[in-house]
């Protein structure tokens, strides 16, 4: 299995490089006014085909994340952050918090007892906001 | 998409034996598709077929809309690189030379850069090169005729992990600064996989798959636990393959899985694991009805 930095086969790479780049501008890596990767870096990167590379950029664009200048690249539209911070919250239900209870409620473990885990998990990482 | 190789109906008998069966595929500019199969499916017959260097016995093969067999205004675009490709006796440099003259595109800067890169030195008789390196030359050949219609029939006999990777690292380099058709042949899915826009998958001549390579990422799911919420969970799903033991079960089944899916797996105390590229051409390979499903839901 070559190399794809951090890509699988679990599931359509276009959508992986999509997520990657989301994740960047979110983390702050790409900040908003910066030019993306274009295709071929990010397909030489990944090392993958640039047509599927292009289709990862193209669902970012076509969402407004991304914005094209023309003849230069793509750019990191203003308020992607915040846009993509706001979409991340909003999953966080779905994305952690369902799993953990469903992992819980198997395990015999109630709320009282999973706050306490929380706090303690907490504290461990040098305090977090409980 | 404008079809640059458009096959339809191709058969090729031998003797006693049908190499392809009512072939039809049309592949795009600018794409590089993969043409899987087991050995002897009849990947070679057809990128012989389309290099001209063989005949159909019944159907149409066009390239630029043009048959390709003793045409020179296809050939001159076109490159085939053979598995074990032969050379006269003569030394690398001179090989190169003389692929130069026959392939108008041709760049002989990339080429030196390939030959130091995988370490062929061009002063070396071909019939002393080794199997890699001489793997290694065709490979030269076939991305420095930067020939619009570029075939690799599994050109790396000999060819370690390190030099595979160098070839496909280049492949898509001077794929991205010089688009062209790319048609590569090879049983090392796993591998190639990520380069792939198409793949064609061929089994006992007959084309099973032909569909975009990442549409196929995570359309085949192996659900696995207990025997009762397998079952619960595969439900109105396609199945390709039931395995069980004792309590457990070990499902195959087709189709994307959806957040809720997820959520719902992990209720049930399920396992979902993707099948890879390679494990779903396995698959397909050996079973043509299951291809067809499946291509009848990625096309979609």
């Amino acid at each position: 299995m070559p190399e794809m930095a951090g890509l699988d086969e679990g599931g359509p790479l276009f959508a992986q490089v999509a997520e990657r780049l989301a994740g960047e501008i979110a983390d702050g890596g790409l900040a908003e006014g910066e030019r993306v990767p274009s295709t071929n870096e990010l397909a030489a990167f990944y090392r993958i085909n640039p047509a599927t590379a292009a289709k990862g950029i193209n669902v970012l664009a076509d969402d407004g994340l991304l914005e094209k200048r023309r003849g230069i690249g793509m750019f990191v539209a203003t308020g992607a952050r915040r846009r993509l911070l706001a979409r991340r919250r909003a999953e966080f239900t779905e994305r952690y918090l369902s799993p953990m209870l469903s992992e819980a409620a198997r395990l015999g473990i109630d709320a009282d007892e999973l706050f306490a885990l929380i706090k303690e998990a907490g504290h461990e990482r040098g305090g977090v906001p409980v | 998409m404008t079809p640059v190789i458009s096959v339809t109906g191709l058969t090729r008998r031998y003797r006693d034996q049908v190499a392809l069966d009512d072939v039809s595929v049309t592949i795009g500019a600018g794409s590089i598709t993969g043409l899987l199969g087991r050995n002897g499916a009849g990947k070679t017959t057809l990128l012989r077929i389309l290099a001209g260097q063989e005949f159909p016995s019944s159907g149409s093969v066009r390239i630029f809309g043009l048959p390709p067999a003793e045409n020179e205004s296809v050939l001159r675009r076109l490159v085939l690189v053979r598995e074990d490709q032969t050379y006269p006796d003569i030394n690398v440099r001179h090989a190169l030379r003389a692929a130069s003259w026959f392939h108008p595109n041709w760049d002989s800067a990339l080429a030196s850069s390939l030959l130091d890169d995988f370490g062929v030195r061009a002063n070396k008789a071909v019939k002393n090169l080794s199997r890699g390196q001489r793997s290694a030359l065709g490979i030269t050949i076939g991305l420095a005729a930067r020939a619009a219609v570029t075939l690799f029939d599994e050109p790396y006999a000999g060819l370690d992990a390190v030099a595979r990777q160098i070839f496909y690292d280049r492949l898509l380099a001077d794929y991205a600064d010089f688009p062209r058709t790319v048609l590569l042949s090879t049983h090392l899915i796993d591998e190639a996989a990520a380069l792939f826009e198409n793949v064609v998958v061929i089994d006992r001549g007959r084309v099973v798959l032909d569909t975009a390579a990442d549409g196929l990422r995570g359309m085949v799911t192996t659900v696995s636990g207990p025997v009762l919420a397998v079952d619960s969970f595969t439900e109105g799903r396609p199945v390709w393959e039931r395995r069980t033991l004792g309590s457990q079960a070990s499902v195959v089944t087709v189709g994307q899985v959806s957040c809720e899916d997820r959520e719902r797996a992990r209720s049930l105390g399920l396992d979902l694991t993707p099948l890879s590229l390679q494990q779903l051409v396995v698959r397909a390979s050996g079973w043509s009805a299951g291809a067809g499903y499946l291509a009848t839901r990625t096309s979609a």
